[in-house]
């Protein structure tokens, strides 16, 4: 699904990232670790398509439309309701059934009955779960998700374990934490990147 | 890193210093008189031909931008960049010597009449606000990128321009002045030419320099990285 | 046909965002109406209709300014472009909504602002709000894409009327000669042609090039 050959990334005269190889097949679960600062976020942004690298390959076995990304932000608008957002992201991704599908979503992370405010007024745990939401939407094949428990409560944790485990059996995951015991029961490979 | 095939830095140093030596020559000593401006008619060589020096470096630059965008071309981006500083000192002198050429004209030291010197005052803003956009961003691929677009839209705007400061003659009524350069034809058409290919010579190898300047700096970071 | 749905869904949620903040557009009305009350005062004497003219055309450029100001803000604050940029739509619907919600921004504030334009200063013939609308066009198109640009620098709103404004001339130049009209310019057809033309040359610039601007 996801392969790097000597990735490297450099932004002007900051080199990011250095000589990077993994390879992911489909249905496996990588998780990358590593300190602050060495590189996770750029390693993922490249996998998930949002940057290029500029040293070595980086082959990526699926289209945009079948990746689901999450990053820092949850890529929602602050003034929208929670329903408006993925109704605007289930439209760009052309996802069958959308409101049926947006339903569920909101149902299972618990959101449903918050789903007709705006959310600047939400919790960061609770735009965290609508950014998972979003993630998960279009049913990608590839999830890229970058530091997924930030910002979650107990409850909240637990449900994204248990999404992650029920999404283990058929989708191809990479996952960077700096927490890797949480998932080590689900990975199925490791990457740790230096600082 | 350069390309074997390309002229040596020296070489062309020289070149461009014999080329404008002679120009000089041709544009104080063979020229002709003007009839009606006399002597000091003859700045219209240099004005000219840097102005089409400058044209050069823009369409270059845009050029290259084209090849960083389509191909991917790891050198276009600074390429590109240079040329279009390059232009932009052109057009400088371009703006000055033909501030010169209408005090001596027409004795104002700006004129609104003249359809190449308000299209360089435009083309001019443009490409300052490009270098403005440039040192705005970090250094990485959306600086090139950014750039190389606004490149492209340059080019686009030489003729657009162009074709609109003709259409507002119309309403705007500026002075006429029926003055333009000497009708060519013997020396005249020899000097200039001549005064055209030494500014031309000239740009390449300022860009050259530049080029291999930053190209050097670039290199001695990275080994200097590498050290470290 | 799904890349117009893909369009309509981005421009749709510009205008939702609007809708709920209710900023740009009133912003735009006060400042175009401000910026008439100014005209009258730094033109001493009974302005003609050419000179006042010209004036109308600097109200609407300026006026497009603030509003293409304000047209990355949603994307910018709440960093979305990367959203945007990941979804599996052509990257230029990004630059086509966005240019078309400003310019539903635009003309809605030029419903006023002609309107007053007649009651302050000279009437408006049909010529004129031709021009209005090709001008708006590529104001709009032109100054989205700026604005995308512009955004993602360290200046920001500094950077996009120094970047628009080079490239805006040529709208005045063919505005300005629709909007005088006979006898002063003989075929305002023409100035209306140009602007056509430069419509349209700009959009495909735009279009085909868009996909540098927001992704690597």
């Amino acid at each position: 699904m996801l392969t790097a050959r000597r990735l490297g990334k450099r932004y002007g005269e900051k080199r990011v990232l250095r000589r990077i190889d993994f390879a992911l097949p489909r249905g496996g679960f990588l998780v990358v670790t590593g300190p602050n600062g060495a590189g996770k976020t750029t390693l993922l942004r490249i996998c998930a398509g949002l940057a290029q690298p500029t040293e070595g390959r980086i082959e990526r076995d699926a289209t945009r439309a079948e990746v689901g990304y999450l990053g820092h932000e949850p890529l929602v608008y602050r003034e929208l309701t929670a329903l408006e957002n993925l109704e605007l992201y289930g439209r760009l991704y052309r996802v069958p059934e959308r409101r049926e599908r947006i339903g569920m979503l909101l149902e299972r992370f618990g959101l449903w009955e918050a789903r007709h405010e705006r959310v600047a007024s939400y919790s960061r745990g609770m735009t965290q779960r609508l950014a998972l939401c979003r993630v998960l939407l279009h049913e990608p094949e590839l999830l890229v998700l970058d530091e997924p428990y930030s910002a979650l409560d107990e409850a909240g944790a637990e449900l994204l374990d248990a999404q992650l485990a029920e999404l283990r059996a058929e989708r191809t995951v990479l996952l960077a934490t700096h927490d890797p015991a949480r998932i080590e029961p689900l990975a199925s490979g490791a990457l740790a990147l230096a600082g | 890193m350069g390309r074997t095939s390309r002229i040596p830095l020296p070489a062309l140093a020289v070149s461009s210093l014999v080329l404008v030596t002679t120009a000089l020559a041709f544009v104080f000593f063979v020229a002709p008189n003007d009839a009606n401006q006399g002597f000091s008619q003859r700045i219209f060589y240099f004005h000219v031909s840097i102005a089409f020096a400058a044209y050069a470096c823009f369409i270059g630059g845009a050029w290259k931008a084209f090849r960083h965008l389509t191909k991917r071309d790891p050198r276009a981006d600074l390429e590109s960049y240079v040329l279009i500083h390059q232009g932009l000192i052109f057009g400088t002198l371009v703006l000055l010597t033909g501030s010169i050429w209408a005090k001596i004209s027409w004795g104002v030291w700006w004129t609104w009449s003249e359809d190449e010197l308000v299209l360089f005052l435009v083309l001019y803003l443009f490409y300052c606000a490009y270098f403005m956009l440039r040192f705005s961003l970090d250094p990485g691929p959306q600086r090139a990128n950014l750039s190389a677009v606004y490149a492209l839209f340059g080019v686009v705007l030489i003729p657009v321009s162009f074709l609109a400061i003709r259409l507002a003659k119309e309403f705007l009524h500026p002075r006429v002045f029926t003055l333009h350069g000497p009708s060519f034809g013997g020396w005249i058409l020899v000097t200039y030419c001549v005064a055209q290919a030494a500014m031309l010579v000239l740009a390449y190898t300022l860009y050259r320099l530049e080029l291999s300047g930053k190209r050097l700096d670039l290199r001695l970071r990275r080994l200097r990285e590498v050290l470290v | 046909m799904s890349y117009f749905r893909d369009v309509g869904a981005l421009a749709r949620k510009d205008l939702l965002l609007e809708l709920r903040a209710r900023d740009t557009l009133p912003a735009m009305l006060l400042f175009v109406a401000a910026t008439f009350v100014i005209f009258h005062f730094a033109l001493p004497g009974a302005p003609s209709r050419l000179e006042t003219s010209g004036l109308l055309w600097i109200a609407i450029l300026f006026t497009a300014l603030l509003g293409l100001g304000r047209a990355f803000v949603p994307e910018r604050e709440q960093r979305t472009m990367d959203g945007l940029v990941l979804a599996p739509c052509d990257r230029s619907t990004i630059w086509l909504a966005k240019s078309l919600a400003t310019l539903a921004f635009l003309a809605a504030a030029e419903v006023v602002a002609l309107p007053l334009y007649a009651l302050f200063f000279h009437s408006i013939d049909g010529t004129t709000v031709a021009a209005v609308l090709l001008a708006d066009v590529g104001i709009c198109g032109v100054g989205a894409f700026l604005g995308a640009m512009a955004v993602a620098t360290r200046a920001r709103d500094l950077l996009l009327p120094l970047l628009f404004l080079p490239l805006a001339m040529p709208i005045v130049v063919g505005a300005v000669g629709a909007t005088v009209g006979p006898p002063v310019v003989s075929s305002p057809g023409r100035y209306l042609g140009f602007l056509a033309l430069y419509d349209l040359l700009f959009a495909v610039i735009c279009w085909a090039s868009f996909e540098y601007v927001v992704a690597e």
